[in-house]
Parts: structure tokens; C-alpha cells; sequence
């Protein structure tokens, strides 16, 4: 186990689910009740200090219990290293604790993980719809069973068949 | 009333004054703006709903969206070839860079080895790239806030360079000449030959840039002490490029994590003081000057081979072969109609483009779809600190915020 997720491990016993190195990046799991106690201390740990978030990005697995997956990416600008924070939320109640008091910029990217999957942030300031229009109602678009074309929203809206002159 | 208080106060009645009851009533309050999406200085279409107190701006809420086009969406359909063109349309300014960054990300995840020369080939067009982006910065962030000279000069030249992107692939704008495993063609030597005369024509023109702007008062007025941000909030906001290295930190991946044939070149990366837009217009116009060296190094140290990863299951086949080798030409078919297959796993790979850190989260299942994949675009996280950076200036200041950011809305909304 690479030694970043030996310390989670050990600074979190509890809520410590797995660890994966795959081509030199480091991930780690946690559960969900634990998201923002473990990335405050990524943030505050001198030996971790994680001051810089990269992204965070959401994937969707229909077929397993926990359905969603929140991924976070860290970076240490002083120390120079890469951490990847995963949490999965199930369907029902899909929220996960906000991380935009850690850091600023969590912000835009948690609102778009919202408007993308539909998963919700807990203590966000300002948790709208982002990319989509404000009165899109048709769902949230990368979940999988979203299709590729839409849901017909778009065939509601009034064309001219041609210009008239 | 001294012009000083009247430009950071507020005229509001004092009900105390011991005047008061014989001095007008003087009505104040907010006034909501919308700036755009229609607006020629936001770079596309962007809107952003601005609350005023007379001039000064109190919040600032950017609406985004208007060019989601549902990249991500789009990518978990096609193949991971068939990705590379829609990657031209993220920062369609600055194709080249998005094609390499998706390129570099996709070989992390097949750990695949790109060989020297194409590497180098990369380098060299990456920091063509960057040049033309600069250039192009410079140019409209400068007309945007109303120095219009520099602008006509920076075009002159980038035109220079898009020919010659035309003449490397056909293209001018999107240009698709990144493969996953190395490039699409070899410089030519007539390729070569202007890249070269271009790198002794170039840096005087850079001066001349310089003296357009910095001897032009009222740019430098519009730019020196706006759009302050602390090197702690930048940190924290995540913003990434010039716009982070501006307040003082030199977060750049091309000297934090080494990529392509940049640990072979010398260059300084150029870190700003006081994090306002003129230093980040400093650091841009001083990397024109490292793009150049950079480019002449990779110049010197390149030698001949092959531009292409020989890894048959993957890489494409040279194009010569696929006109006159049936095998080439199944092999390049059934690379495109059906992908290769990648193996299970999930990466991050971020590269350093010009306007930040752009890259690609992909999660693969095995076959030859990703799964998910997830864009980091600078534009979009540095919209982020919008709201933030902006209060307290001047309306007009807005259009400095647009312009030092670098956004472009394509790669915003994605």
C-alpha cells in the first residue's frame, strides 16, 4: 500500500474503506460519512497538505448497491503529490458532505457534479444547476440510463420549418 | 467631496446629520446588470448577472451553458480515436494543446511509450500552439479594453503560424494531428524551413508588442492593481497557468511532473508578484520568449525515427500503408469502427496548456469505449474565482476579469 493511503488507513480505521495504485496514482476510498473529516485532514496534515484541488468528478455504476461514485483530486503544490478521494452515495439518498469550505474552488466543480448526476452537496452556499438551463427537467445527463440523444425535450421546442421571406 | 471618496463611497444620507431633514431623500439602491451572453469582450457566450452599487460591483453570478454541448456524454459513445476531434472543440483557439493533453492521457492509461521523435514532434507543435494562443490573448484582451494596435500586429503573426499549422494538417483551427501513440505526419522539410525562419522573425516582434502596450498609460492604468487575487485564494480556488503563477506561485506541470521531451529542453518558467493582470500579461509575453527557446532546442536535439508507437493493437498504421496494404488497411478500420481494447482502470493525466491545467479523468471497463471521462478545463474552474476576484472594481473591470482569465467558452461548457 503506497504510503499517503497507509496514513488514511491508520488516521481513519473506521471510515478507511480501500486503496488502489494503478499507474502511479494513488486512490483511496472512504465512506461517505467520513468525506469531510478525512479531506480536511488531507488539507491541514503538514505531512499530506493537499492545498490544491484539481477536480471533482462523478462516475455511475447502475448495477451496483452504492449506485454513484464521487471522485476528488487533490494536489500538494509544496510537496508534489496526487491523491484521488473516492466516496460512493446510493440512489435513494444521493448528498455528500461539501467540501467548499476546505476549498474555494469546490464550488463550480460540485455544482456541476450536481447538475451532471444529481448527486447533492451538504452545506454547499449556492447548489444550482450549472451548465443546464435553470428549468431543465428532463434529469441529469451522464447518468447511464440517460440516452445519448436526450428525452425528447428538444423536439418540444417550436421551429420555423423555413425562413419566410 | 473629494474626487477620491466619491470613486469608493457610496452617497447614501446620513439620517443623523443635523441637516438631514432639510437635504433631499436620495433613493439607493442595487442595480442588477446582465452582461451578455451577447457581449463582444466575454470571448463567446457567456452571461454574467452583475449587481452594482453606482458603479462598483457587489456579486457577480456567471450563468454558464450556452455551449454545453455535452462533450463528456459524447465521449463514453465513440471510441477513444473517435474522441480526438471532438477534443479539437473544447479551446477551439488552441486545438493542438487539448489533442495532446486527451493523447498523453489515454497513453497513461494503456501505458504506452511514445517514441523519441514524435515526442519531440509534440513538444515543438505544443509550443507552437502556445505561441498562438498568447498571441491571440494579447491581442483581444488588449482591443477588449480598448488598445486596439497590438491586436492587428499579434494576428499578423499568428497568421503566420495557423498557415503553417494548414500546411502541417490541413487545418487551421482544428486540427486533429495528435494520435494516440504518437502524431499524424513528419515535418516536411519546407515545414521545417519556415518554423525556423518564423523563430528569427519572431522575438522582435515580441518587443514590439511589449512597447505597444507598457508605453500605452491607459492599458497599463486598466491592468496594474486590478483583478488581485492572493496566492493563497488562487491555491485554494484552483486556478492553474498563468493566471496561478501570477501571484507568485510556479505551479507548472511541465517542471512538476515532466512530460514529453520538456525535461530535455532549459526554460524558466516566469512567476509574477503581485498577482494582478499585468503580471499575468508579463508571464504570458515572457513565455513567448521560453516557447521560442524551447521550440529551437527541441530543433537542435531532434533526430530521425519513427513519429508513430509501433504497438500494432493500438496505434494506427502509417498512412502510406493503409493506401496499399490490405492488412494496414483492416487494421486502421477496425481500430476506428471498433476501438482498441483498453484495460480496466482509471486515471487523472493533467498537462499544462496554455490557459492552465487541462485534463482528462478516464475510467475504463476494458473495451474500447471509456466509461467516463471527465475534462478538466482550466476556463471553467477559473470562472469559479469570477465572483470573488471581481468585487469591489469597477464595472469595467469585468471586462479586464474576462480578459485575464483567458476563457474560452468553448472549453467552459464543454
Amino acid at each position: 500500500m503506497h504510503q499517503l493511503a497507509q496514513r488514511v488507513q491508520d488516521t481513519f480505521p473506521v471510515g478507511f474503506v480501500s486503496s488502489t495504485e494503478w499507474r502511479g496514482d494513488v486512490s483511496v476510498t472512504v465512506t461517505r460519512e467520513k468525506v469531510h473529516e478525512v479531506a480536511q485532514f488531507l488539507h491541514d496534515d503538514p505531512g499530506m497538505d493537499f492545498d490544491y484541488i484539481v477536480h471533482v468528478s462523478s462516475v455511475d455504476w447502475p448495477d451496483d448497491e452504492e449506485r454513484f461514485e464521487v471522485v476528488w483530486e487533490f494536489y500538494s503544490i509544496r510537496k508534489r503529490q496526487r491523491i484521488r478521494l473516492k466516496a460512493r452515495v446510493p440512489e435513494p439518498d444521493c448528498i455528500v458532505d461539501s467540501l467548499t469550505d476546505i476549498w474555494k474552488g469546490a464550488d463550480f466543480m460540485e455544482r456541476e457534479v450536481y447538475d451532471m448526476m444529481g448527486i447533492r452537496f451538504r452545506n454547499h452556499p449556492d447548489l444550482r444547476r450549472i451548465l443546464m438551463p435553470d428549468d431543465y427537467t428532463e434529469g441529469y445527463p451522464l447518468r447511464k440510463d440517460f440516452p445519448l440523444r436526450g428525452k425528447g425535450w428538444r423536439d418540444t421546442f417550436d421551429f420555423l420549418d423555413e425562413v419566410p421571406r | 467631496m473629494a474626487f477620491e471618496d466619491q470613486r469608493t463611497t457610496v452617497y447614501k444620507v446620513d439620517p443623523e446629520h443635523p441637516e438631514s431633514e432639510s437635504l433631499p431623500t436620495l433613493r439607493t439602491e442595487e442595480l442588477l446588470l446582465n452582461m451578455g451572453p451577447q457581449h463582444p469582450s466575454t470571448h463567446g457566450v457567456l452571461k454574467v448577472i452583475l449587481e452594482l452599487e453606482g458603479e462598483r460591483l457587489v456579486k457577480s453570478t456567471p450563468v454558464l451553458g450556452f455551449l454545453h454541448r455535452g462533450v463528456e456524454k459524447l465521449a463514453e459513445d465513440g471510441t477513444y480515436h473517435q474522441f480526438i476531434p471532438h477534443t479539437d472543440r473544447l479551446d477551439y483557439v488552441c486545438a493542438m494543446y487539448n489533442n495532446f493533453a486527451y493523447c498523453r492521457a489515454v497513453e497513461k492509461l494503456l501505458n504506452l511509450q511514445v517514441p523519441e521523435r514524435a515526442e519531440y514532434l509534440r513538444t515543438i507543435v505544443a509550443e507552437v500552439q502556445r505561441i498562438i494562443g498568447h498571441q491571440f490573448w494579447l491581442g483581444t484582451q488588449a482591443l477588449d479594453i480598448g488598445a486596439m494596435t497590438v491586436f492587428f500586429y499579434c494576428f499578423r503573426d499568428r497568421e503566420i503560424l495557423l498557415d503553417w499549422f494548414d500546411e502541417l494538417c490541413g487545418a487551421r483551427l482544428t486540427t486533429s494531428w495528435y494520435r494516440i501513440g504518437g502524431v499524424e505526419r513528419d515535418f516536411t522539410p519546407s515545414l521545417l524551413d519556415k518554423l525556423k525562419k518564423f523563430l528569427d522573425y519572431f522575438p522582435p516582434k515580441i518587443d514590439e508588442y511589449i512597447i505597444f502596450l507598457e508605453t500605452n498609460r491607459i492599458w497599463v492604468a486598466r491592468t496594474k492593481g486590478v483583478a488581485v487575487i492572493s496566492a493563497e485564494d488562487a491555491v485554494s480556488f484552483g486556478l492553474s497557468g498563468p493566471t496561478l503563477r501570477g501571484s507568485g506561485v510556479d505551479y507548472d506541470l511541465r517542471k512538476y511532473e515532466p512530460y514529453s521531451a520538456y525535461p530535455k529542453c532549459e526554460f524558466s518558467v516566469p512567476v509574477g508578484k503581485n498577482g494582478d493582470t499585468y503580471d499575468r500579461y508579463w508571464i504570458r509575453v515572457m513565455e513567448l520568449y521560453e516557447s521560442v527557446k524551447i521550440i529551437r532546442q527541441c530543433l537542435e536535439q531532434m533526430q530521425e525515427g519513427p513519429i508513430m508507437a509501433d504497438v500494432p493493437s493500438v496505434t494506427l498504421p502509417p498512412k502510406e500503408r493503409v493506401f496499399t496494404n490490405l492488412e494496414s488497411m483492416i487494421q486502421q478500420f477496425k481500430l476506428f469502427s471498433q476501438g482498441f481494447n483498453a484495460p480496466a482502470g482509471e486515471i487523472y493525466c493533467g498537462t499544462e496548456a496554455h490557459k492552465g491545467e487541462l485534463g482528462f479523468h478516464i475510467v475504463s471497463t476494458g473495451g474500447g469505449k471509456p466509461y467516463r471521462l471527465k475534462i478538466r478545463a482550466p476556463s471553467f474552474i477559473h470562472m469559479g474565482a469570477f465572483d470573488y476576484m471581481s468585487r469591489g472594481y469597477m464595472i469595467a473591470d469585468a471586462i479586464t476579469l474576462f480578459g485575464t482569465y483567458d476563457i474560452v467558452m468553448g472549453e467552459c461548457d464543454r
